[in-house]
């Protein structure tokens, strides 16, 4: 598919596809088309050529769309929004359980789920602008874990983050892949916390010059894990 | 009852104020943190073009009010989700048209004209059991639509793109919230009028905001506060032989400035524990 906002395309020619079970990084440099392809691989804009599909339905008429996990960048969240951790990550359950129905003890136990995992739940009760950035972001994943959704699409989400935070972050979506049979599509510059663990990495500048295995990209010289800086230095040759 | 409630007119005074009370913060609460605390402002206008309509063609005020409020908050809202205008500038539209309307209408109306007053500056002392009897079946349409789509609203709030993502159903979700707002500000025509109104959307919400923790006791909190400046304000008027509309507002504006001076001290103080397990 490609897609252009009525100017030059901003990606073009992308074919790319997510199975159940499948970890994937996608990955490029400032300007590639990242957030472009994941706004149109959501349903929140319409490919000019070609096609998308989610679960075999075009993403804007996708029924049950709880089966969509979203983490959006920590920037889109009001820093002044008097809202409570356990508050924002309840509303990770209303696509499941229907928006306008009532919470019920399911709904509970995942939200519980949801913040054990990612280490917050005591600080439930906590105004979220009094969280740091890294603890900001684990209760945006955690939002999005507790819709217990098949497949979870993360932009950004360890931008900022300190270590034990990519370290929990790294152990919940190893746990969705292997447990959940779930397909994770992640959008980052930061690899190193799950390079172990990814089954595709994509690279993508306006289309996509790699989609393989981490190995076949470290065999091009291009390290994921243990020197975490080479990836971002590539990413800015590429650009 | 007690005075200053002992006469009739207090009696429905309190009645109408009460309801405006909760409802206005109550919506006022998503628009404040959707940053469009001013919307009711620009719905107002648009409310007093349909009163004076409403006298020029001689029917009860109150639904015309109700049916041009209505009809321009959805026309606000779907300016602004098309990108057609920006918020503030498809308010800005509305707002000038409105008052423009207003004018025009008013002077058709003749010796009607003098009518408008009461809506334009509010005259709860004034009003009937037929007011009261508005208020009470709009304020619990409010309310029971709130029940219903508050927490899909406060989704929204929070992220409206990660909302689409989930299957929220956002763009009518934002025109109901701005339609609810027109109804808000037709309830609350009569207790503090149309240049008033939008303050009881937002003070009790901006002062509530300072104190609470969380999002729920934003919205109860806010609610709260608009009761008690009603109240207050009402009791202040009849001491003072104040104009109510005004001394209720005033009020409202007295709760927030308390509580900016408190919480303003209470930082001072230290209050505020570094977050556990960073």
């Amino acid at each position: 598919m490609s897609f252009s906002y009525g100017g030059p395309p901003v990606v073009e020619h992308v074919t790319l596809a997510v199975r159940p079970g499948e970890f994937v990084a996608l990955v490029g440099p400032n300007g590639s088309g990242k957030s472009t392809l994941l706004r149109v691989l959501l349903g929140l804009r319409r490919p000019t050529s070609g096609r998308v599909e989610l679960f075999g339905h075009d993403p804007a008429r996708l029924p049950d769309r709880w089966r969509v996990g979203y983490v959006p960048q920590r920037s889109h969240l009001g820093a002044d929004l008097p809202a409570t951790v356990e508050e924002v990550v309840r509303t990770g359950r209303l696509a499941r359980r229907g928006w306008w129905r009532r919470a019920t003890g399911a709904d509970r136990d995942a939200v519980d789920h949801a913040l054990d995992s990612v280490a917050l739940a005591h600080v439930r009760s906590r105004p979220l602008r009094d969280l740091s950035g890294g603890q900001q972001q684990r209760v945006l994943i955690a939002k999005a874990l507790a819709g217990e959704a098949p497949l979870m699409v993360l932009d950004e989400p360890v931008a900022g983050v300190d270590a034990e935070s990519q370290r929990l972050f790294r152990d919940s979506l190893v746990h969705l892949v292997d447990h959940h049979d779930a397909a994770v599509l992640l959008v980052s510059h930061e690899l190193g916390a799950v390079a172990d663990d990814l089954d595709r990495v994509v690279v993508l500048k306006r289309t996509v010059l790699f989609d393989g295995p981490p190995a076949e990209l470290a065999a091009t010289g291009v390290s994921l894990g243990i020197h975490r800086e080479d990836l971002p230095l590539w990413l800015e040759e590429l650009a | 009852m007690p005075w200053p409630f002992d006469r009739e007119f207090m009696r429905l005074a309190l009645l109408a104020g009460v309801v405006v009370g909760a409802v206005a913060p109550l919506i006022g609460t998503f628009l404040v943190q959707r940053r469009m605390a001013l919307l009711g402002d620009g719905i107002g206008h648009l409310a007093f073009a349909g009163v004076a309509a409403g006298l020029l063609l001689e029917v009860w005020p109150i639904w015309t009010a109700l049916a041009v409020a209505v009809t321009g908050a959805v026309c606000i809202e779907w300016l602004r989700s098309r990108g057609r205008a920006s918020g503030d500038l498809a308010l800005a539209i509305f707002f000038y048209g409105g008052i423009a309307a207003a004018v025009v209408l008013a002077s058709r109306a003749g010796s009607g004209s003098v009518n408008v007053f009461p809506y334009l500056f509010g005259s709860i002392l004034t009003v009937t059991w037929g007011d009261v009897r508005v208020v009470l079946l709009l304020g619990a349409l409010i309310v029971a639509t709130m029940l219903v789509t508050g927490r899909a609203l406060f989704a929204i709030v929070l992220d409206e793109d990660a909302a689409r993502v989930a299957g929220l159903p956002v763009d009518r979700l934002n025109v109901l919230l701005a339609a609810l707002t027109a109804v808000t500000v037709v309830a609350a025509m009569r207790v503090v009028g149309v240049l008033l109104v939008a303050a009881l959307m937002v003070l009790p919400v901006a002062t509530s905001r300072l104190l609470a923790g969380s999002f729920r006791a934003t919205l109860l909190g806010a609610v709260a506060i608009g009761v008690a400046s009603v109240v207050v304000g009402l009791v202040a008027a009849r001491a003072w032989s104040l104009a109510p509309g005004g001394t209720i507002v005033l009020t409202a504006v007295a709760a927030f400035a308390v509580a900016s001076v408190g919480v303003g001290v209470g930082r001072r103080a230290g209050a505020g524990a570094p977050v556990p397990g960073g």
